[in-house]
């Protein structure tokens, strides 16, 4: 399911390639500077195990299909942020080169969908398996659960946001989206279970393995990348994704209700507060001003020759997208508050 | 996706054999190869949504390219039609989505619907194909240090390099495994989750274990953090011929509509 | 000429689990002997090897190569004079080609291009395998690849070569062309190993280990000879020896 080049534009590709391009420069660097001469072939042969565990299916039972492990979070786990990210990226080179599976242009897609997440969300949300002392096993499979359903979604929703931005193929956004994302959330619930059963295994047969991973002094301040990374995310989510849902303005008020009725809920500390409030800004923001566009236009785009079926407002992409929203800045505010209370 | 075991070593390995083939592009530096095929996909994927004909010319690149580079085209089309699924299935949509007639063919009817998918199907064969030719005049190891050369982090090109080598130890060995555990199975040859998770889990261990002698072996022969690459890759005229002279005709073909002017030409001179 | 002898005096190391790998190993190897280590799996040969090249620190005890006594500092200096071939070649071969992999240590060592190419080719040639330097590792026979790792050392110009069961995994026409080599050799050769035939062929001298302690040290023949010994720490009598009459 990596992307086609057929089905990306030059623009989309060459900005996505420029994304990826950034943060595989800047991991280099920090795979330098971590100055560990033992990373190098370690994350060599993690690369090819991966690719041969990608290789090897189990049977799913009751539907009668199979999986597989993908692998991100456990490079994540393993490797630390930086090097997961380079080592997925190199896994999908070599799949697009050698196997044609993803278009070279579309790489520069397909690296970010399938390794941001994994590597720069997913990694803080498995801190507490890896390092906390209160690890249970309950705990850690949650945690390995949530970080692959979330990584996969944000995969998922990359796919088609960046298919849709393409304007190649005429796969209307909603329907792509209910396609996806549940399918996704099928492959995240596996890569999750698969996950968590490898690193418990590798948690009771070495143990010190897992310490490759965790940064020395993990603080607020080094997890402030990566909040930031989050709240990109987000607001990226917020504003484009309310862009084109289009034809369900009541549908996304809603949801944007629904979001601000959860931060509210969330009970907030004076410093996370803030941020929060900055979030809140910026997702409703993009959206009331889409929303307002629409308005004033007139009409909902109902001049396009494709019959949007009729959809209830339980079920719309904005409903989707919005309830997805809230879902990521749960998270965040859990990690803010999860993180202040440690450090302080 | 992947699945399929054995087969890939065969494929990865055969590719690599193809690029030890002779040949005058074989022959040519890995970054001037790489460059036009970048090139050749961008302009591919310039062209508008409903261009199939004016796509056509640009077969001449991939069909020159095998041909002046001795390169099996039956290897080629299998690894197109294995690939060729996710195109088919997201392009579909566009023929069951867009009813506009855009155009006849004698007195059929044809669909911007259609012709936009024709248009992804044409595009894609380009696009793979150009990316599988440019491995197999160059192999991974050119390839690699042609882009380091043009700016790839060094560390990733090392990452690539290690990951291809130890691609067929690694996965030599979770066959091995996998097959030991499908004969205790008694023929079934599906895992059940746990013992997948138990092979896994193993062959990471097995892994991360030669990952620590493989250091070691780095460490007994002076390594001190820096890999260094011997690969001279050098650049003369004939790359610069290459890649200007492809990029024109590709930039000929986007701006003036090659199979149309001929079509018209043809049917002018009374057919 | 300098000494390079390889002296090991009261060498004790344990594993941080616990296991007390070496208790107090002393032998002394002066230059161009042909000395193997045997013993049982577990005896402490591969703890011993790995002292050798300076990739473990000594708990206890010394370990002086040539004019150098292992220390953290001088574990550079050890390893150049030191060459180490692995049990599993695939460990040892990880470049992209047979030339790039023989041409990695001078590479780190800092001679120019002229110079590898010079050292990189005559350790090829010397193992017979020159014309294999542009071959990917993967596409090699085992007996190739044991042939290449010994090169990859030779190049770095090694005074002592260490070696962890070379003959390992190797077919009867590999395995005789590596006695074959071996026996060319001049360098110090220190061989780990089971294959107790080969040490009957090339190896004068012999070291016993059991319990990470030296259980014997000397004439291969006398050694490997006397039964009850062999047995004694998990080893056996090699054929060869049993129809030999004391000239």
């Amino acid at each position: 399911m990596h992307m086609a080049d057929a089905l990306v534009s030059p623009a989309v590709g060459g900005t996505m390639w420029a994304v990826t391009a950034g943060l595989m420069a800047w991991c280099a660097r920090k795979v330098k500077e971590a100055r560990d001469d033992r990373l190098i072939p370690m994350m060599g042969v993690l690369g090819a195990f991966i690719f041969t565990a990608q290789m090897i299916n189990f049977s799913i039972p009751v539907t009668g299909s199979s999986g597989h492990l993908g692998g991100g979070l456990i490079l994540a786990v393993l490797l630390g942020p930086y090097a997961a990210f380079l080592v997925i990226a190199s896994v999908l080179a070599v799949q697009s080169l050698f196997f044609a599976d993803g278009g070279l242009l579309a790489l520069g897609c397909n690296i970010f969908n399938l390794g941001f997440a994994p590597a720069f969300i997913a990694y803080p949300l498995l801190y507490t398996l890896v390092a906390g002392k209160d690890r249970t096993r309950a705990r850690a499979w949650a945690a390995a659960m949530v970080a692959a359903i979330v990584g996969l979604q944000l995969g998922a929703f990359g796919v088609v946001l960046e298919t849709k931005l393409s304007g190649i193929s005429e796969l209307p956004f909603r329907t792509f989206v209910l396609i996806m994302q549940p399918i996704h959330l099928a492959i995240g619930i596996v890569e999750g279970l698969v996950t968590a059963a490898v690193v418990a295994f590798v948690a009771r047969a070495r143990p010190e393995a897992l310490a490759l991973g965790v940064p020395r002094a993990l603080t607020a301040r080094s997890l402030r990348p990566v909040f930031i990374g989050l709240l990109v995310v987000a607001a990226i989510l917020g504003g484009v994704a309310s862009w084109f849902a289009s034809t369900h303005p009541d549908g996304l008020e809603w949801a944007m209700a629904k979001v601000t009725g959860k931060e509210e809920v969330a009970g907030v500390e004076d410093g996370v507060h803030a941020k929060l409030a900055g979030v809140q800004a910026k997702t409703a923001f993009l959206p009331g001003y889409g929303f307002k566009k629409e308005r004033d236009a007139g009409k909902p785009s109902g001049t396009d020759p494709e019959s949007w079926p009729a959809v209830d407002a339980g079920t719309s992409v904005s409903g989707l997208v919005g309830g997805f929203l809230a879902f990521i800045l749960a998270v965040i505010i859990g990690f803010a508050l999860k993180t202040r209370m440690k450090v302080a | 996706m992947m699945s399929g075991g054995a087969a890939n070593f065969l494929e990865v390995g055969r590719m690599d054999e193809l690029a030890r083939l002779d040949s005058p592009v074989h022959r040519l530096d890995a970054r001037a190869q790489a460059i036009t095929t970048i090139v050749f996909i961008l302009v591919v994927m310039s062209f508008p949504r409903y261009a199939v004909s004016a796509l056509m010319p640009l077969f001449v690149y991939p069909v020159a390219l095998i041909a002046a580079g001795n390169l099996p085209v039956g290897v080629l089309l299998r690894k197109l039609a294995v690939a060729a699924p996710f195109a088919l299935f997201v392009g579909i949509f566009n023929p069951l989505l867009d009813h506009h007639v855009v155009t006849r063919v004698g007195s059929f009817p044809v669909t911007g619907g259609w012709l936009s998918f024709f248009s992804i199907m044409v595009r894609f064969l380009l696009t793979v194909s150009a990316a599988l030719i440019l491995v197999s005049c160059t192999g991974i190891n050119r390839l690699c240090a042609g882009m380091e050369r043009m700016g790839m982090p060094r560390v990733f090109a090392i990452q690539i390099l290690f990951l291809y080598r130890y691609f067929f130890v690694v996965g030599d060995e979770g066959l091995r495994m996998k097959r030991s555990v499908e004969i205790r199975c008694a023929g079934s040859r599906k895992l059940g989750f746990r013992v997948y998770g138990h092979l896994i889990g193993q062959l990471l261990l097995r892994a991360m274990d030669r990952a620590q002698r493989i250091y070691r072996a780095m460490v007994a022969r002076g390594f001190d953090g820096e890999i260094r690459l011997m690969e001279p890759t050098r650049a003369g005229w004939r790359e610069a011929v290459f890649v200007g002279g492809w990029t024109a005709l590709f930039l000929a073909t986007r701006i003036w509509n090659v199979a149309d002017g001929l079509g018209g030409w043809l049917t002018r001179s009374g057919l | 000429m300098s000494h390079h002898v390889v002296e090991v005096k009261d060498l004790a190391f344990a594993y941080p689990d616990g296991t007390e790998a070496l208790r107090g190993v002393s032998f002394r190897i002066t230059h161009g002997e042909c000395v193997a280590v045997i013993g049982g799996n577990g005896a402490g040969k591969s703890t011993l090897l790995q002292h050798l090249n300076g990739y473990l620190m000594p708990e206890r005890g010394d370990v002086r190569v040539g004019d150098f006594s292992l220390t953290r500092e001088t574990a550079p200096m050890v390893r150049r004079s030191v060459g180490m071939v692995f049990q599993d070649p695939d460990d040892q071969l990880f470049m992209p080609t047979v030339f790039d992999d023989v041409a990695f240590g001078p590479l780190n060592i800092g001679l120019s291009a002229g110079e590898v190419e010079e050292r990189a080719m005559a350790a090829l040639e010397r193992v017979g395998m020159a014309h294999l330097r542009g071959r990917p590792p993967y596409k090699l026979s085992a007996g190739e690849k044991r042939a290449v790792a010994i090169a990859t050392v030779l190049s770095g110009l090694p005074d002592v070569l260490v070696m962890d069961e070379p003959s390992s995994n190797l077919d009867p026409r590999g395995r005789r062309r590596l006695i074959e080599l071996l026996r060319t050799f001049e360098h110090t050769r220190i061989i780990a190993t089971h294959d107790l035939e080969l040490v009957v062929e090339i190896c004068p001298r012999v070291i016993l280990l059991d319990h990470g302690q030296v259980m014997a040290d000397g004439a291969t023949v006398e050694i490997l000879g006397d039964e009850a010994l062999m047995l004694r720490h998990g080893l056996e009598k090699p054929h060869s020896l049993r129809h030999r009459h004391p000239h």
